[in-house]
């Protein structure tokens, strides 16, 4: 017997709890912009400057609290100790040195030695990381263009492949996934980073990807029933790729679970920003893409294929 | 779509076997990888995808070349040719100075009598004939022209990557990429290095070595200097500014003693150099002289007697470490300008290595829930798709191999993300296929038009994750450059093992069971 996550000829009414949705999405959304301006992100260093270093202690266990006075003792600023995968892995974040990149060398070293000093039975430094002001911000304008230039990219290409009305809600949908991953980072403060903006744009990818799915079947359904109702036409649409929507979320879902249990402290954060962004993708090429098209005439433009039900599928 | 010309399936069971065979090399271990290079021909594909530095470990740092400091020091000279010309030539000015201002470089000189500028622009077109000269009322400048600066900052440029990469290699490190990154930048990165410690600390020292005698008891001049000791930087000594010889003069320079059995720095000055050194040294007997590394005085020794040879020692209460180092800061030549880091990524040995670890389970993992689910859900078709995602999975290694692309910690995500996206076309096409059943039709009917339907629908949805791939290409550095790379292949693999390869397999169990209803 074969698993099956969706019945058979679902039919539910998708469309008629829009309001719900949509409340929900707008809850959603002003809660990530409010958040974003209150708490705000949690840069990294790739896009603040400074430094960070993860060391593994090698014999004794740590004592936070009083490896923490010591490295504030060296006066470099706000130093962060944080336990990073184990109780033995630290990582240490120091903020940066002025305008200096001599300085911020200097700083590292100090900051060497002192561990080197404190762990007399060893430590091994497994990762140094050290990004200057210039580069921070030459990293943070990048980001922002790889977003802005990839919601362009896909703009573009939607509007070849569809009309406008569809356009406008995937790109809606694409906003909306996007904007709830970053407010998901101001709400839990997670660091913000380079690889944070590459999983931006990968959500953005994937929350396309469905959306694209979904519309596909939308344009089908139009040319094959006339006269229809729009918003039975879109309910039928989201129902007959509801199956593929939720198989294909399970399996990327699937990988993701792996990765996130396995994968290492080093990406935890870039695959929980996935996760989340897999997950709103999916509510929302269901419950804000298709519902959107109610409110734009889709239905305007002149029907070209005759037949209900031809095998040779006119493509746009 | 259920009919696949012969050349079309010959086509795809050879892209398969290339892709097994090319992505053999990174499963098989190293002990038959290496019998494999010995033992059979070189067409035997036996490379391995190219770990990036955060994998296998290693140090990425972004250097600065300071440019600035290069024109101004041009300035300077320039002053200091101009001066004696100047004078011999009986040319009055009032002042006479370098110049930085607005980006331009040149010199300045405010002369007593306009009537001289004729003559003084002679002397200055003599000295530099591309120098850009203006008289405004006696007010000469003469700058370098944007051609000349262009140049002046490319042979920089090209100098400091030389001058690093000799540097690196007298370190032993193993293949350092070293290259010009726009228009000030070098990028450095170096695989498999434990401490960058101590490189960054040789890349911080220019190492510009310059003899000058010493002019006790003045205060700094146009002519003399005053510069702090090394050990004692509290301590001054002023000198004649005139570098009498320089480092580049030096032919070698190894860690030696000195007549205290403290190491100490012995080096050769090369044919010139040796003659400059015995006549200043013949000439200057009793006086002191000052060795100097970027602007600080090492030591200050006695001229005793002429030093003929050529050969010379500088000692200075150093470490032997601090020695060796010198050597061979002096043995690979000074920068022409001074370094500053503007980024390091280093990875240590162990974390690459658990990376590496920890990308292995997690892939196989993944992959391994990935096909129980697919199987499980979709019984003989969950199958097929399960074939080809592993030949997926083979081609994705197999290009990567091949094009010898770099594997990064993001990238494995990349891969890890695939095996999860890569059956969405498979999905698609058996989603649709169990409609069509549902609407009556035949299993042949239901497959092909599953398989034609879906089409489109798959174009789109790979497209637009290509389009954010390839923005995060052009966008991204270092790591993420390697998560857009893999997922890209990804996509573009996926595509024809989901179609092709379970097409392929689908159709073939059709015409052979002609089965008469599909369980799927």
């Amino acid at each position: 017997m074969l698993l099956r996550f969706v019945p058979k000829n679902t039919n539910i009414d998708f469309i008629g709890k829009r309001y719900m949705a949509f409340v929900l999405s707008a809850i959603i959304l002003i809660g990530s912009v409010a958040l974003l301006f209150t708490k705000g992100l949690n840069f990294g260093i790739d896009f603040t400057g400074g430094t960070l270093i993860e060391i593994q202690v090698l014999q004794e266990q740590p004592d936070l609290g009083s490896l923490r006075n010591d490295l504030n003792a060296l006066e470099l600023g706000t130093i962060s100790i944080q336990e990073f995968g184990a109780p033995n892995n630290l990582l240490i974040r120091l903020p940066q040195q002025g305008e200096d990149s001599f300085a911020q060398q200097e700083a590292i070293e100090t900051t060497k030695e002192t561990l080197d000093g404190i762990f007399e039975e060893g430590i091994e430094y497994r990762r140094i990381e050290f990004v200057g002001p210039q580069v921070g911000e030459e990293l943070q304008k990048k980001g922002m263009y790889a977003v802005l230039f990839s919601i362009l990219g896909m703009l573009v290409y939607i509007w070849f492949r569809f009309e406008w009305q569809f356009s406008a809600a995937a790109i809606i949908a694409l906003v909306h996934d996007s904007l709830a991953t970053i407010g998901l980072f101001a709400l839990t403060q997670m660091e913000f980073n380079l690889s944070t903006v590459a999983a931006i744009l990968m959500i953005a990818g994937y929350s396309i990807n469905d959306t694209v799915v979904v519309f596909d079947r939308i344009r089908e359904n139009l040319r094959k029933y006339k006269k229809m109702p729009v918003t039975e036409l879109l309910n039928k649409s989201v129902n007959n790729t509801l199956s593929r929507t939720i198989m294909t979320s399970i399996t990327t879902l699937l990988a993701l679970a792996a990765l996130w249990a396995f994968g290492g402290e080093v990406i935890r954060g870039f695959v929980n920003a996935l996760i989340f962004g897999i997950v709103i993708g999916t509510y929302s090429s269901i419950f804000v893409a298709a519902p959107i098209l109610t409110f734009l005439n889709i239905r305007h433009k002149k029907q070209d294929a005759e037949s209900s039900d031809n095998p040779e599928e006119v493509k746009a | 779509m259920i009919n696949i010309p012969r050349w079309k399936v010959i086509l795809v069971i050879i892209i398969c076997a290339f892709g097994l065979v090319y992505s053999l090399p990174n499963v098989i271990g190293s002990n038959a990888r290496d019998f494999i290079a010995q033992n059979l021909p070189g067409f035997v594909p036996q490379k391995t995808v190219n770990l990036g530095l955060d994998l296998q470990g290693g140090s990425h740092l972004l250097l600065q070349v300071d440019l600035e400091s290069v024109l101004v020091e041009r300035s300077e000279g320039l002053v200091s040719t101009l001066r004696p010309e100047l004078r011999s030539n009986k040319i009055g000015y009032r002042r006479l100075s370098d110049t930085q201002a607005d980006g331009d470089f040149g010199v300045r000189i405010t002369l007593r009598d306009e009537a001289d500028f004729e003559a003084t622009r002679q002397i200055i077109r003599d000295i530099d004939n591309t120098l850009l000269i203006d008289n405004d009322a006696g007010q000469v400048s003469a700058i370098f022209s944007q051609e000349a600066i262009d140049e002046i900052e490319s042979q920089t440029i090209d100098q400091s990557i030389e001058i690093i990469r000799r540097r690196i290699d007298e370190t032993g490190t193993r293949e350092p990429v070293i290259q010009r990154q726009g228009d000030d930048r070098i990028l450095v990165q170096l695989p498999g290095l434990d401490d960058p410690q101590r490189i960054k600390d040789l890349l911080g020292t220019t190492a510009k070595l310059t003899f000058h005698l010493v002019e006790e008891g003045v205060s700094a001049s146009t002519s003399t200097m005053i510069l702090p000791m090394a050990e004692n930087p509290t301590q001054t000594i002023s000198i004649m500014r005139r570098a009498e010889l320089s480092g580049d003069m030096l032919v070698n320079a190894q860690v030696g003693q000195d007549q205290g059995g403290q190491p100490a720095v012995t080096f050769r000055f090369d044919a010139i150099g040796a003659k400059r050194f015995a006549k200043f040294s013949t000439e200057n007997v009793g006086r002191l002289f000052a060795i100097v590394l970027d602007n600080e005085v090492i030591s200050a020794p006695v001229i005793r007697e002429p030093i003929i040879g050529g050969a010379g020692q500088i000692s200075g209460s150093f470490s032997i470490k601090e020695a060796s180092d010198l050597a061979l800061l002096l043995r690979a030549g000074a920068l022409p300008a001074p370094l500053s880091i503007l980024e390091e990524r280093s990875v240590g040995p162990s974390l690459g290595a658990d990376s590496v670890e920890a990308g292995k389970i997690a892939s196989a993992i993944g992959l391994i829930g990935v096909l129980i689910f697919m199987a499980s859900s979709y019984g003989r078709f969950g199958l097929y798709a399960n074939v080809a995602l592993v030949v997926n999975m083979a081609l994705i290694f197999a290009i990567l191999s091949s094009l010898q692309a770099t594997l990064t910690l993001p990238g494995i995500a990349g891969i890890v993300l695939t095996i999860g996206m890569a059956v969405d076309a498979n999905v698609l096409i058996f989603e649709r296929i169990k409609e069509e059943i549902d609407n009556g039709r035949s299993p042949m009917s239901a497959v092909d038009a599953g398989f034609s339907r879906a089409m489109s629908t798959i174009i789109d949805a790979n497209l637009t994750t290509l389009i954010a791939a390839t923005i995060l290409y052009s966008f991204g550095t270092g790591p993420i450059k390697g998560f857009s790379v893999t997922l890209a292949i990804g996509i573009a693999t996926s595509f024809f093992s989901a179609i092709m390869v379970t097409r392929l397999l689908v159709v073939h169990w059709l015409k052979t069971n002609k089965p008469s209803s599909l369980k799927i």
